[in-house]
């Protein structure tokens, strides 16, 4: 069998912060033992979600090489990005496309939005002609509502965050990468917007083969559109099933939080209870071993402090939980 | 101390914020972008108002306008803002320093990414507060901050850290204990919770919640998430194009909204309760520096009539405390005849 488009074996990133006041010199374990397969087909878009801090953007930028792991292992069509000659990271490059949280960065401010389309286009040697590359813009602008007249000319500071993301996704599809990683491509638009990007992504999935990481901490999107979806709770995977099955029965208990928390759209269904952050003395002292969602989670047990949960199979169909909970089910479950 | 449900809504009829035809252009080679088109809304005291709208429709200059921070090119062409009786938009450069921030405090939208690298989190804060209240005691001033952190929900070891050591819903929440640290009386808030996970968020809006009612703040939240806004507010408005289409309690713009606009945004609302086809409606706008004769939904409306390609229609209180700018209703809030007609069609 051909080997995944990517795969993350075990990656783990170790970030060292600065010390000073009340924080002595200390590691941050960003992503921890992670591994994610994406398949060559059919195409899909795979949600990573989690709090704020649980390792999103550091997942993001391991893979399209901004940072290096710590340890583990990258492969793209079974290939180590650690070992990449120049030709191949170019070639890896090109098939694995970002979309950022917040596009501004990436843009030059001195330059018109239409730099951003020349540059890719003249770097991949995507078009032969001026016309060509005239229509090819336009044709991407169009896939995600925008025209070439009221954007092209104008510099980036110039255009809403919601049109400067908008451009980004009109730009990889230029490239038409093999996975685009999308880092809250959507968190600064209006619902019918949003609705317009989201089937851009299904557009892209469809009809030219394009996998997603689509990164996001906003379930309800990923339910719309999301095949697989993995829970991140700092750093390491807590929950991970089809979209449907993990939202629909969330099994460990912060993914249970979390779905709990998305806020309903309906001013009669008020929150009427309070949630609390843990105390970071709290959360600090118990997460060095065991389970990490220890300190804040209502079903504890000793068991629980003993080491990291393995992830348990639930049902024997892809859907499983980080948690001491699932321990004995899953020993016991036969495989149907 | 607390307020009797008397007192609470004489309060809530006091006006603390009015804007009234406030226009802001964005000078361009070819044509001002013009980004306000003529806005008039007011904000009550202790309210939470929800400025919602489509991505570009002028919110965040909105907001500028307001606290007159509206850069070159830009600049506000018309317009008056009144904060507890003071008229803002002429009052001398001097003066209204005073007042933002102490009184009018802004958490602008993508704050978290203009913090400044170089210096740790809690000087950032820190030099705000001195900014404005001059020089004190370093002991006096952690304290603070930590009360803030507190509020906000960050944990301690952010004090000393960089903003690049931190994920975005923590900058996010950095951002959001500078905009109340001076204790405003309005804030208004750009997104301040876009980038946070629903934990975090739901937390952070029952903190923000919390701070307004103890310290008897008015609050303008910009967003998109329409659940949040279920959530947060008392009252929206509903922005297009520079112009505001709807404004009403939220219960309202949830159960019925009249504007077509308004029903699209609420149409399109993602659920957790069940997967539904995406719901799109055409994305295609006018050009803003050439916006057409009328009214400025007509290439996206669904029951567009001839008269809404002459006459803009002027935002109308139809119901009680229910404005809307559409010429599919009466003065009374009825459908007009020919309406139910086209629409059908
Ligand atoms: N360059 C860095 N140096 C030190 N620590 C870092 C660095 N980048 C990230 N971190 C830390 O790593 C953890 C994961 O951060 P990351 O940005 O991946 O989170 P995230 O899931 O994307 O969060 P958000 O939803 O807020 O964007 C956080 O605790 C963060 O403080
Ligand atoms: N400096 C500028 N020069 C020219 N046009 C500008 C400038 N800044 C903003 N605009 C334009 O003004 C309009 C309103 O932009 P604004 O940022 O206020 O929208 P917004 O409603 O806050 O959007 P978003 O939801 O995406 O944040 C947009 O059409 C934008 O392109
Ligand atoms: S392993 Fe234990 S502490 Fe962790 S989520 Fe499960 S029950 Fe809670
Ligand atoms: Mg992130
Ligand atoms: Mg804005």
């Amino acid at each position: 069998m051909a080997p995944p488009v990517l795969e993350i074996r075990n990656a783990t990133k170790v970030y060292r912060t600065s010390g000073g006041f009340l924080s002595p010199k200390k590691e941050v374990v960003a992503l921890q033992d992670y591994s994610l397969t994406i398949d060559r087909e059919p195409a899909s878009i795979t949600t990573i979600a989690g709090e704020s801090g649980s390792g999103k953007t550091t997942l993001a930028n391991v893979v399209l090489g901004f940072t290096p792991l710590t340890s583990g292992q990258i492969l793209f069509h079974g290939q180590d990005l650690a070992t990449m000659n120049r030709r191949q990271l170019l070639h890896y490059r090109r098939n694995v496309q970002a979309v950022f949280q917040d596009p501004f960065g990436v843009y030059n401010p001195f330059y018109r939005i239409e730099h951003v389309f020349h540059t890719v286009i003249r770097h991949f040697k995507l078009a032969d002609s001026e016309s060509q590359m005239r229509d090819m813009i336009e044709e991407a602008l169009n896939v995600v509502g925008l025209h070439g007249v009221d954007v092209l000319r104008k510099y980036p500071h110039q255009l809403s965050g919601g049109q400067r993301q908008r451009i980004m996704m009109a730009r990889v599809y230029l490239i038409k990468p093999e996975v685009i990683v999308a880092d809250e491509p959507v968190s600064m638009v209006d619902a019918s917007l949003r609705a317009a990007i989201l089937e851009a992504m299904l557009g892209l999935r469809d009809e030219l083969g394009v996998s997603f990481l689509y990164i996001t901490h906003d379930l309800s999107t990923a339910y719309q559109v999301g095949d697989r979806i993995n829970i991140l709770y700092q750093g390491s995977v807590a929950e991970t099933g089809t979209t449907v099955q993990v939202i629909d029965q969330p099994q460990h208990p912060y993914v249970q939080l979390l779905v709990e928390s998305v806020p309903a759209p309906d001013p009669s269904e008020k929150w009427d209870t309070e949630i609390e952050l843990p105390d970071e003395e709290v959360l600090r002292s118990a997460t060095s071993t065991g389970c990490r969602f220890y300190p804040r989670c209502p079903q504890r047990m000793d068991r629980c402090l003993e080491a990291l949960p393995p992830l348990y199979d639930i049902d024997g169909r892809g859907h499983e939980a980080a948690c001491y909970l699932y321990e004995d089910e899953a020993q016991m479950a036969p495989a149907p | 101390m607390a307020e009797t449900p008397a007192e609470q809504v004489k309060r809530r009829q006091r006006k603390v914020l009015e804007v009234r035809n406030l226009r802001v252009h964005y000078e361009t080679p070819t044509g001002d972008v013009i980004a306000v088109a003529g806005i008039d809304f007011d904000l009550y005291d202790g309210e939470t108002l929800g400025l919602v709208g489509e991505s570009g429709s002028g919110k965040s200059t909105a907001a500028y306008g307001i606290l007159k921070l509206v850069q070159p090119p830009g600049r506000i062409v018309d317009g008056d803002v009144t904060l507890d009786g003071d008229e803002l938009v002429h009052m001398s450069d001097s003066n209204f320093r005073q007042i933002r921030w102490t009184k009018l405090a802004l958490i602008p939208q993508g704050a978290m990414n203009s913090l400044n690298p170089t210096m740790r989190v809690h000087r950032q804060i820190t030099d705000a507060i001195e900014a404005h209240e001059g020089k004190q005691d370093k002991e006096t001033l952690r304290e603070r901050v930590l009360e803030l952190f507190r509020m906000v929900g960050l944990p301690q070891r952010v004090y000393n850290m960089f903003p690049h050591e931190l994920s975005g819903g923590m900058k996010q929440r950095v951002c959001i204990a500078m905009g109340i640290a001076l204790h405003p009386t309005v804030v208004i808030a750009d997104e301040s919770t876009s980038a946070l996970d629903v934990v975090v968020q739901r937390v952070v809006a029952q903190t923000m919640l919390r701070v307004k009612q103890a310290l008897g703040v008015s609050m303008i939240m910009i967003g998109h998430d329409m659940g949040l806004m279920a959530q947060m507010v008392d009252r929206i408005a509903v922005m297009y194009a520079g112009k505001l289409v709807e404004v009403a309690p939220v219960e309202t713009i949830f159960d019925e909204p009249m504007h077509p606009y308004s029903q699209v945004l609420i149409e399109s609302i993602p659920s957790l309760k069940e997967r539904k086809p995406l719901k799109i409606t055409e994305g295609i706008t006018h050009d803003p520096r050439n916006p057409p004769p009328g009214c400025i939904f007509q290439l996206r409306c669904p029951y567009v009539m001839e008269r809404c390609r002459s006459d803009a229609p002027p935002l109308r209180e139809l119901l009680a405390r229910h404005e809307v700018a559409c010429h599919l209703y009466n003065d009374d809030g009825s459908l007009i005849e020919d309406a139910t007609m086209e629409a059908a069609s």
